[in-house]
C-alpha cells in the first residue's frame, strides 16, 4: 500500500467512529432543539420568576387531556377538565390518580403540550411530572400542577391543552431488571 | 504511480487456486466482485420468493395462504433482504469487477479487507433468516423498524436481527472504504479525477454515502439494544425517551441510503447508453455535479419520511422544498441521457434496453416522489400502496434494472461469452412487462386509501390487487430465465471481442475477454 493509500484508509477508519459518535449525538441534539422550540411538548422545569407575573395578563382557558398508556390500569384524571385561567399568574391543578391494583406500582406521567408554539410559553414551577408516583394497592392521591403562562404567547392562542400520559414503570424500577419482559406475550 | 509497482508480489501469468479455497481465501477483485454477484443474486431470488408469497396472499381479499403474523415477517424480510442483501452487494460486486479495471489499476487498494467484507456477508444474512425459525418467528416490525414496535413489542429474534445489521454494515462500511481508497490512490497515470467513467464517480459519492450513515445505522440498532437489555430508553416514553427520536434518527440514514441505491445505477446507464447511442455522453460535468448534489441534499431531507408524526410547520416547509430541490439535479441527468441518444445511432440490445426502460420508469417513480413530497398530498399518501408503488418504481425498474442491464453489458467481458441476446430480449420484455402491471395499479389502489402492510383489505381493491400479483409472479418468475441466461453465458457462447460493443469506450474494454485474472499490472498509457 503506498502512502497516498495509508492516509485515505487512516482518514476514513476515524471518520467512521465520529460518524457512530454522530449518531448518538442527534439524541442530546433531538432534545435541545426540543427544548429551543418548544416543539414535541416537552415542558421543562423552570424556576419562580417574578418578572413573568404581571397584572393586566389575558384570560385563556387550559384543558387537561389525561391518558393511559396501554396496560395501565391506575384510574387517572384531570379534577377539573377545563380552566380560565390568566397569563402572568401562577395557577395550580390537579389530578386524581387511584392504584386500582392488588400490588405496588410505580407511575410516570409524561406531558405534551398542544399547540406546540405554546410550550416554549408554559413555565412549570412544580409538577408530578417531574417525579415518580409510587402508590401501594388501592391507594389515592391528588396530583398537583403548579404552572405559568408567560404573557409572551402569541395573541392568536386563546387555548392551550395540557395532555399527560400515564406509564406504568413498576419493572424498570425494580432491582430485578433482568426479568424484564421484552418479548411478545 | 508507485502503488502499481510495489504491486508485484503475484505473478502476472499465474491464475486462480484451485477448488474452493480459491473462493475462502480470494483476495483478487474479480473474484470477490464475482462472489458478491452471486451472493446477490441468491438474496435476490429468496427475497423474491418472499415477495411472491405477499403478493399470493393479497391475491384476494380476505386471509388466504399464510397467518397474519407471518404476512408481517415477510414483509420485513423482503425489504431487509432486498435492500441489504440483493442491491447494495450487487453494486459492491460491480465496483469490485469495474472500478479497477475502469481506472487502470491491478486490484483494489484493500484486497484481505475486500475478502473480509464479504465473506461475514453470508454470517449477516444466515442469522437474519434463521430467525424465521426461532420462537416468536422473524422480525416482523417492517423493515423501517420503528421504535417501540422494534423494542417493546419486539419478538426475541430482534436482537438476532440487531448483530446481523451490524454485520451487514460493517461489510458495506469496509466496501465503501476500500473503494473510496482504491479511486482516490490507484488511478493509472493521466486518469483525472474529471476524466473517470461516471461508474467510478458514482461509487465514489456512494462510498462516501456509506461511510457516512452505515455508523449512524448501527448506533441506531445499538440504541435498541441497550432499550431492549440494558434498560435505557432512548425510544421508551415512559423512561423519559421518544419514538419520534429513532424515526429522526433512521431516516438521517434512510435518505442517504436510498441514493446509495441509485446512484450506481447512475453511473451504469451512463455508460450504456453512450454505447448503444454510439456518441459521446452528453454533459459529462453536469453529471458529475448533479451526482454530487443528490448526495449533499441527501441529508437534508429525511423528515419527509415523517410529515405526519406532528413537525412543525417551518421544518415541513423546509422538507417539502429541499426534497423538490432534488428534482432538478435529476432532471439535470434525464435531460443529459436523452441528450447523448439524440441523433444517436441506437440499436437496441438487451443492456440497451434495460437502460432505456430504467430512464422511463425511474422518472415515473421519481415523478411519484415529488408527489409524495408535497406535504398537504403526502398526508392522503402517507403509507398507502401510493408509496409502495413509488419505492418500488425507483428500485425495481430502477436500481435492480440497472444491475441487469450492467450485468448484460458487462457479462461478455466476465466470462469471454456473449449471452443469448434472443433470451435476453425475451427476459427484458417480460420483466418489463411484469414490473408495470405490478407496480402501476399499485398507484391507484393507494391513491384509493389502501393502507400498507396488511394481509387482507378492503373489496373494492380487490381487482387491481389481482391485477397486480398476477405481474408479480410474471416479474418473479421471469427472473429463473435470467438465471438461466447467465448460467448459459457461463457455460459458453459466441466468444466475445476484447471491446464487445462497438461503440463501447474505457480501459474495461481495451483487455482480452474474458479480462485476465490480473489485468493492468502495469499501469496503462492514457492519451
Amino acid at each position: 500500500m503506498n502512502k497516498g493509500s495509508k492516509k485515505t484508509l487512516t482518514k476514513l477508519i476515524i471518520a467512521v467512529p465520529l460518524m457512530f459518535a454522530f449518531g448518538f449525538a442527534l439524541v442530546p441534539l433531538y432534545d435541545v432543539f426540543c427544548e429551543v422550540t418548544g416543539l414535541n411538548g416537552k415542558v421543562f422545569q423552570s424556576e419562580y420568576s417574578e418578572s413573568l407575573i404581571i397584572d393586566d395578563g389575558r384570560s385563556i382557558s387550559l384543558q387537561f387531556i389525561s391518558t393511559n398508556n396501554e396496560n395501565m390500569p391506575w384510574t387517572f384524571q384531570p379534577s377539573k377538565e377545563v380552566m380560565k385561567i390568566e397569563t402572568g399568574k401562577y395557577h395550580t391543578a390537579t389530578f386524581f390518580v387511584k392504584n386500582t391494583t392488588n400490588k405496588k406500582m410505580v407511575a410516570q406521567a409524561v406531558p405534551s403540550v398542544a399547540p406546540s408554539n405554546a410550550a416554549a410559553h408554559l413555565k412549570k414551577l412544580e409538577c408530578f411530572c417531574f417525579e415518580q408516583q409510587e402508590l401501594l394497592p388501592g391507594e389515592e392521591a391528588t396530583l398537583p400542577v403548579k404552572l405559568l403562562v408567560s404573557n409572551e404567547l402569541p395573541s392568536n392562542i386563546k387555548n392551550i391543552i395540557l395532555s399527560y400520559t400515564i406509564f406504568d414503570i413498576t419493572d424498570y424500577n425494580d432491582e430485578s431488571l433482568a426479568h424484564h419482559e421484552t418479548g411478545m406475550e | 504511480m508507485s502503488a502499481v509497482i510495489e504491486n508485484h508480489h503475484e505473478d502476472h501469468h499465474h491464475g486462480p487456486a484451485k477448488g474452493i479455497t480459491r473462493w475462502l481465501y480470494t483476495t483478487n477483485h474479480k473474484d470477490i466482485g464475482t462472489l458478491y454477484l452471486w451472493f446477490s443474486f441468491a438474496m435476490f431470488l429468496i427475497g423474491g420468493a418472499m415477495a411472491m408469497v405477499i403478493r399470493a396472499e393479497l391475491f384476494q381479499p380476505g386471509m388466504q395462504i399464510v397467518e397474519p403474523e407471518f404476512y408481517n415477517q415477510m414483509i420485513t424480510l423482503h425489504g431487509l433482504i432486498m435492500i441489504f442483501g440483493g442491491v447494495m452487494p450487487a453494486f459492491v460486486g460491480l465496483a469490485n469487477w469495474l472500478v479497477p479495471m475502469m481506472i487502470g489499476a491491478p486490484d483494489m487498494a484493500l484486497p484481505r479487507m475486500n475478502n473480509l467484507s464479504f465473506w461475514i456477508l453470508p454470517f449477516a444474512f444466515f442469522i437474519l433468516l434463521s430467525s424465521l425459525f426461532m420462537e416468536g418467528g422473524a422480525p416482523n416490525f417492517g423493515w423501517t423498524f420503528y421504535a417501540p414496535l422494534s423494542t417493546t413489542y419486539a419478538p426475541p429474534s430482534v436482537t438476532f436481527f440487531i448483530f446481523s445489521v451490524h454485520i451487514m454494515g460493517a461489510s458495506s462500511i469496509m466496501g465503501a472504504i476500500n473503494v473510496v481508497v482504491t479511486i482516490m490512490n490507484m488511478r493509472a497515470p493521466g486518469v483525472g479525477l474529471m476524466k473517470m467513467p461516471l461508474f467510478v464517480w458514482s461509487w465514489l459519492i456512494t462510498a462516501y454515502l456509506l461511510i457516512a450513515v452505515m455508523p449512524v445505522l448501527a448506533g441506531a440498532v445499538t440504541m435498541m439494544l441497550m432499550d431492549i437489555h440494558f434498560g435505557t430508553s432512548f425510544f421508551n416514553a415512559a423512561g423519559g425517551g421518544d419514538p419520534v427520536l429513532f424515526q429522526h434518527i433512521f431516516w438521517f440514514f434512510g435518505h442517504p441510503e436510498v441514493y446509495i441505491m441509485i446512484l450506481p445505477a447512475f453511473g451504469i446507464v451512463s455508460h450504456i447508453i453512450e454505447t448503444f447511442s454510439r456518441k459521446q455522453l452528453f454533459g459529462y460535468s453536469s453529471m458529475v455535479w448533479a451526482m454530487l448534489s443528490i448526495a449533499i441534499l441527501s441529508f437534508v431531507v429525511w423528515a419527509h419520511h415523517m410529515f405526519t408524526v406532528g413537525l412543525p410547520l417551518a421544518a415541513e416547509i423546509f422538507f417539502m422544498w429541499a426534497t423538490m430541490l432534488i428534482a432538478v439535479p435529476t432532471g439535470v441527468k434525464v435531460f443529459n441521457w436523452v441528450a447523448t441518444m439524440f441523433r444517436g445511432s441506437i440499436t437496441f440490445e438487451t443492456p440497451m434496453l434495460f437502460a432505456l426502460a430504467f430512464v422511463v420508469l425511474f422518472t415515473i417513480g421519481g415523478l411519484s416522489g415529488l408527489m409524495l413530497a408535497i406535504v398537504p398530498a403526502d398526508f392522503q399518501y402517507h403509507d398507502t400502496y401510493f408509496v409502495v408503488a413509488h419505492f418500488h418504481y425507483v428500485l425495481v425498474p430502477g436500481a435492480i434494472f440497472s444491475i441487469m442491464a450492467a450485468v448484460y453489458y458487462w457479462i461478455p467481458k466476465w466470462t469471454g461469452n456473449m449471452y443469448d441476446e434472443r433470451l435476453g430480449k425475451l427476459h427484458f420484455w417480460l420483466s418489463f412487462t411484469g414490473v408495470n402491471v405490478t407496480f402501476f395499479p399499485q398507484h391507484f389502489i393507494g391513491l384509493a386509501g389502501m393502507p400498507r402492510r396488511y394481509p387482507d383489505y378492503a373489496l373494492q381493491f380487490a381487482d387491481w390487487n389481482m391485477v397486480s400479483s398476477v405481474g408479480a409472479f410474471l416479474f418473479g418468475f421471469s427472473q429463473l430465465l435470467f438465471l438461466f441466461i447467465v448460467l448459459k453465458t457461463v457455460m459458453g457462447g459466441k466468444k466475445a471481442t476484447a471491446q464487445v460493443w462497438e461503440g463501447a469506450k474505457g480501459l474495461e474494454w481495451s483487455v482480452a475477454s474474458p479480462a485476465p485474472y490480473h489485468t493492468f499490472s502495469t499501469p496503462p498509457k492514457i492519451d
